[in-house]
């Protein structure tokens, strides 16, 4: 048999679509403005350039966007009638759908993302969280939280690098909505499409000071939770993080919610549909990297059929393309930073050294970026790292189970409790799994969904309260 | 499964079969679109699309199954298979009804073009098994160098398996040497679990290729389908070591299907079956396309359909 | 009137179904509003709360697998129970608290209609608090309440039955357990409604009653990995701040209360149920 080689050839989307500016500055009551704080530099983690210089907040700084955003509510936002603020979140979710590929290569360049992904999932799905949002702005008496509910105050935002743009919809779309006016701050490695959506909503005519982005590190984020004029604050991050905030927040009444980490299972039982059941497997894992919260990083395959699986899985993870995150063809990008990277490798040296077995990918790597081939462990136990630990990067591992209650007890064996995946073509079976599975989101013969009408969230060290949904307005209302 | 013994006692009889087939893992309907879809994301540009299209040239079944073709049709058909645009290789086969065959084998002679009938009562596939075989041989008689044989699928769908593989068998004896594609007709089959089987089915009964449809039913041939199929030779090839072969067929127009397809074909299936020996496809307008579309690649600018004979 | 000798009744703890006294072999004098003397209460130590949330985990797979229906049975048939116990609640009540008999009957009543309220929630609160969610892809999705786990529950202070019960029945109406440390100076309702509980269809194990002082168990419930809610209500105001702070070390879910203890004649709503439960939602293709 003659063996072809087809490579596709390089489909890059052209980097000046993202409209890349040599400097970003802060946001806040209207206007961008320079922030008192040490600037700092977003870089590309394909190549490891130098994006572009990001203006950050001193604490003065912070205290000026609290202040604004507590005006705007008392003086705008929180006055005007849900009828008029649902156009303003409308206005916001139309316009980022007219500047979406501007946004997706942009979020490219400042994440590692692959353009697919960013195109296809991240700023779709941001402009859809604002236009549910938008709708529910004068709905709030039908929301099941009693007549004429009230919007808490200033938000107090802290979200992650994993999402940037998306996971600034998931958090201002549901507080604007509701009355609230915004401090949002964006992860220090990925601040750029923060900063546009913050241009958009200035083009929407918001009255300033509802929206407030003010970049930084974490000395930014924790002076804005503190703050005394926070009434709510809302985090998307690690769990040791989350608890630090949740610590620092006792006693000052301000109403939390947590989104945090995960060490979701992905359940495969012997009669599931194999070959969709692979796709799903790669997706919870490889999807942006394995940055993902809920992302599948323990495969749990029923004994029986596990080799059979694991060949297929080979053999589709190798198809996985790496590299250059602007390519269209690209499918798995950049690692976000060295510092995940080196998380990540610390990790998987772990793992060689507990004894699991190592399996990764043959693609090539490019010679310079934040890059980590698609590695999959087999013969992993639950007491190893690698099985309990968040790894936040494209790392499988694999366990294997008997029963459906061994499946169970292997999957509810962690602190955390954000998502799970059931594979099987049994229905009752997977109602079974999905009423006992300890996991905010439950997937079963399907992984890493999302929708705004869905709500998401955690059990236990997977942190608290919903995003999206009816269920997802709590987070925002004085209820 | 684990190997071909296996699968020779799989055929031992009814129930056996059977148990074989409906042991297969089910088809998650939405995931395997998905998958398709995501597929069909790739961007073929450049060098890698020239290379894509050349390699669907080849790969193309230029079919007329029509009522109302003739040796002239069929003559002018033959012609274009020789030689599709200036520079350009011959095609696969060109594809007609047995009582056309002989019209093309004298129109193609010495050409290295595949003669493909179709047989077995084409379309609908329902007649005897002795009409079937005999419209086999004739067609092979004629000069058919490859059958597209479509199965019974009343028969599947009543779940009557064990007939279906006699008469694939039954037909692949006739046929010998001359290859055999067997068509589906996935689109009577409804669902993908069905195709699924019928694929498996075919291949045990020794079809060298499984093709999704006759073209006369719709849906024909879609990216999920296909993908399917590719599932199931590139498992049949895990088990027993043979490489067999996919056709869809209908309903592919455009370069931009054929390309998708062939990305499938990539990634599904593995690169060795990027050959027309293992992936046709059965169409008629799509060449045109594929011509048009690799001047506007060689030339630097667009084309237009009346650059390209209409054959 | 007779003269005969009253049989007094040893107060003990409510742990896994059983009464056990406190490990430690303490206990602590109970007075009435007065001073008077009442009873000796058991004083749990951190051990008997330990054991407490043991019982409370080991009893939560059933208790939160029992069907809605069957958990509004047995919490009906609660309510039936204290009801048969009126007088003797309302001696207690009148007595811890200080009330007239007549007010301290009024808030028995009370009690038995909240625990009826709640009862009568358990197979509504899925219809309320869910959905499906119409998502914009083929997928059926749809999100359920479940109960968040066991649950530590610092009772009202003050509100030695009616708190006790407004805070304990949605605990047990959403399907989650309790370990309950009981009003630390008015101990002896929470002790019989523990009696009730006994001798109802409520298994051992889903509600633990402990009685002792408040400031000593709270720091060790407030940090326990393996409680994931936290009811504030009764914790003492100085204690209030750090006791968040612990059970943030495990992200447990904090029901803050206001330092005031609320008026717990008024209405209720379903806040409570809303605190208990986590959102669950789950996500299946929809094709053939």
């Amino acid at each position: 048999m003659d063996l072809v080689n087809w490579e596709y050839a390089p489909a890059p989307e052209s980097r000046a679509i993202a409209n890349l500016k040599p400097s970003y500055r802060m946001f806040v009551d209207g206007e961008f403005v320079e922030g008192a704080g040490e600037p700092l530099k977003s870089v590309n983690p394909a190549t490891e350039e130098v994006l572009a210089e990001v203006s950050t907040a001193s604490s003065a700084d912070v205290d000026r966007a609290v202040k604004a955003a507590r005006r705007a509510h008392d003086k705008t936002w929180g006055r005007m009638p849900g009828a008029e603020r649902a156009k303003y979140i409308f206005r916001i979710a139309r316009m980022i759908a007219e500047r979406a590929r501007e946004l997706a290569v942009l979020e490219s360049l400042d994440n590692g993302k692959p353009i697919k992904e960013a195109r296809d999932t991240d700023v779709p799905t941001a402009a859809a969280h604002f236009f549910y949002h938008a709708g529910w702005a004068d709905k709030l008496d039908y929301a099941g939280y009693g007549p004429d509910p009230r919007p808490l105050g200033v938000a107090g935002q802290v979200i992650p690098w994993n999402f940037p743009l998306l996971m600034a919809a998931w958090k201002i779309a549901p507080a604007l909505a509701c009355g609230n006016t915004v401090v949002l701050k964006p992860a220090e490695t990925t601040p750029l499409t923060a900063l546009v959506l913050a241009e958009i909503i200035q083009q929407a005519e918001l009255p300033p000071g509802v929206v407030n982005i003010l970049p930084g590190a974490g000395d930014v984020g924790a002076e804005l939770v503190n703050h005394a004029g926070v009434d709510k604050v809302a985090f998307t991050g690690s769990t040791e993080v989350g608890k630090i905030i949740q610590s620092a927040l006792a006693g000052t009444g301000k109403k939390l919610t947590l989104e945090l980490g995960g060490k979701a299972a992905n359940i495969v039982f012997d009669d599931a549909p194999l070959d969709q059941a692979v796709e799903g497997i790669v997706n919870g894992i490889f999807f942006n990297q394995g940055h993902v919260c809920c992302a599948g990083s323990r495969l749990l395959v029923q004994e029986s059929i596990a080799e059979e699986l694991l060949a297929k899985l080979h053999a589709r993870v190798a198809t996985l393309r790496v590299g250059d995150p602007l390519d269209k063809n690209t499918d798995v990008g950049a690692i976000n930073s060295r510092e995940q990277l080196t998380k990540i490798t610390e990790l998987v040296a772990s793992g060689e050294r507990e004894g699991a077995e190592r399996w990764t990918s043959p693609c090539p790597l490019p010679d310079k970026g934040f890059y980590f081939a698609p590695t999959v462990f087999a013969n992993v136990t639950q007491s190893m790292r690698i099985a309990r630990e968040e790894i936040f990067g494209p790392v499988l591992s694999v366990l294997t189970f008997r029963t459906p209650d061994e499946a169970l007890a292997k999957a509810n064996n962690t602190p955390y409790g954000l998502s799970a995946g059931v594979w099987t073509e049994k229905g009752s079976r997977i109602l079974w799994m999905a009423d006992r599975l300890r996991a905010g989101v439950v997937w079963a013969n399907t992984f890493n969904r999302f929708d705004p009408t869905a709500p998401f969230g955690g059990y236990q060290e997977s942190g608290f309260g919903r995003e999206g949904g009816r269920a997802g307005l709590e987070a925002y209302l004085d209820v | 499964m684990g190997g071909t013994t296996e699968l020779t006692d799989v055929t031992r009889d009814e129930a056996s079969l059977r148990r074989f087939l409906h042991g297969l893992p089910g088809v998650d309907a939405v995931g395997l679109e998905q998958r398709s879809a995501g597929l069909a994301t790739r961007s073929i540009k450049k060098a890698s699309k020239l290379w894509a299209i050349d390699t669907a040239i080849s790969m193309v079944d230029l079919t007329t199954l029509e009522g109302a073709d003739t040796p002239g049709k069929v003559r002018s058909l033959c012609a274009k298979a020789r030689r599709p645009d200036d520079d350009v290789p011959p095609v696969a086969a060109v594809c007609v009804y047995p009582d056309l065959v002989a019209t093309a084998k004298e129109a193609l002679a010495g050409s290295g073009v595949n003669i493909a009938s179709v047989a077995t009562a084409f379309p609908s596939g329902r007649s005897t098994l002795k009409v079937k075989l005999t419209d086999t041989e004739f067609a092979i008689e004629s000069g058919a160098t490859e059958v597209d044989m479509v199965i019974d699928r009343g028969a599947f769908l009543s779940g009557r398996y064990g007939q279906v593989f006699d008469e694939i068998r039954t037909i692949k004896a006739a046929c010998g040497d001359t290859h055999l594609k067997v068509i589906l007709e996935t689109g009577e089959l409804a669902t993908y679990d069905n195709v699924r089987r019928a694929s498996w089915l075919a291949l045990l009964a020794g079809g060298d290729f499984i093709k999704t449809s006759t073209g006369k039913v719709s849906p024909a041939a879609t990216l999920p389908v296909t993908n399917l199929m590719l599932q199931a030779v590139r498992d049949w090839h895990g088990v027993t070591g043979q490489h067999r072969g996919v056709k869809p067929a209908g309903g592919i127009r455009t370069t931009k299907d054929a390309i998708r397809h062939l990305v499938a074909v990539h990634e599904v299936a593995g690169a060795a079956w990027l050959t027309p020996h293992l992936f046709r496809f059965g169409a008629s307008s799509l060449l045109n396309d594929l011509l048009m579309q690799r001047r506007t690649q060689l030339d630097g600018h667009y084309s237009g359909p009346d650059y390209f004979s209409v054959d | 009137m007779s003269d005969r000798v009253t049989v007094s009744k040893t107060y003990k703890l409510y742990l896994g179904g059983a009464f056990p006294r406190s490990e430690s072999g303490r206990t602590y004098p109970v007075a009435d509003s007065k001073g008077r003397f009442l009873a000796n209460a058991a004083q749990a130590s951190r051990k008997d709360l330990r054991e407490a949330v043991v019982a409370a985990r080991g009893a939560f797979g059933k208790w939160s697998g029992a069907t809605a229906y069957n958990r509004g049975q047995v919490l009906y048939r609660v309510a039936e129970l204290l009801e048969g116990r009126r007088e003797q609640f309302a001696e207690e009540v009148a007595a811890g608290e200080g009330v007239p008999a007549r007010r301290a009957q009024a808030l028995v009543d009370a009690a038995v209609d909240r625990w009826v309220w709640y009862a009568g929630w358990t197979d509504k609160i899925a219809t309320v608090l869910g959905a499906a969610n119409p998502v914009a892809g083929p997928y059926f999705s749809f999100s359920v309440p479940e109960p968040t786990g066991v649950v530590g529950v610092l009772a009202p202070q003050r509100s030695s039955l009616l708190g006790l019960v407004s805070v304990l029945a949605p605990v047990l109406a959403v399907g989650a357990t309790a370990v309950v440390v009981s009003s630390q100076d008015r101990p002896l309702p929470a002790i019989t409604l523990s009696e009730v509980l006994a001798t109802s269809d409520v298994p051992g194990g889903v509600v633990n009653l402990l009685t002792g002082h408040t400031a000593e168990l709270a720091p060790w419930l407030a940090a326990h990995a393996d409680v994931n809610a936290l009811d504030l209500t009764g914790a003492p105001g100085e204690l209030r701040t750090d006791l968040e702070k612990a059970a943030a070390g495990t992200v447990k879910r904090v029901l803050r209360a206001p330092s005031a203890e609320p008026d717990w004649t008024e209405r209720p709503d379903i806040k409570r149920l809303r605190a208990l439960v986590e959102t669950k939602t789950v996500w299946h293709p929809t094709g053939v």
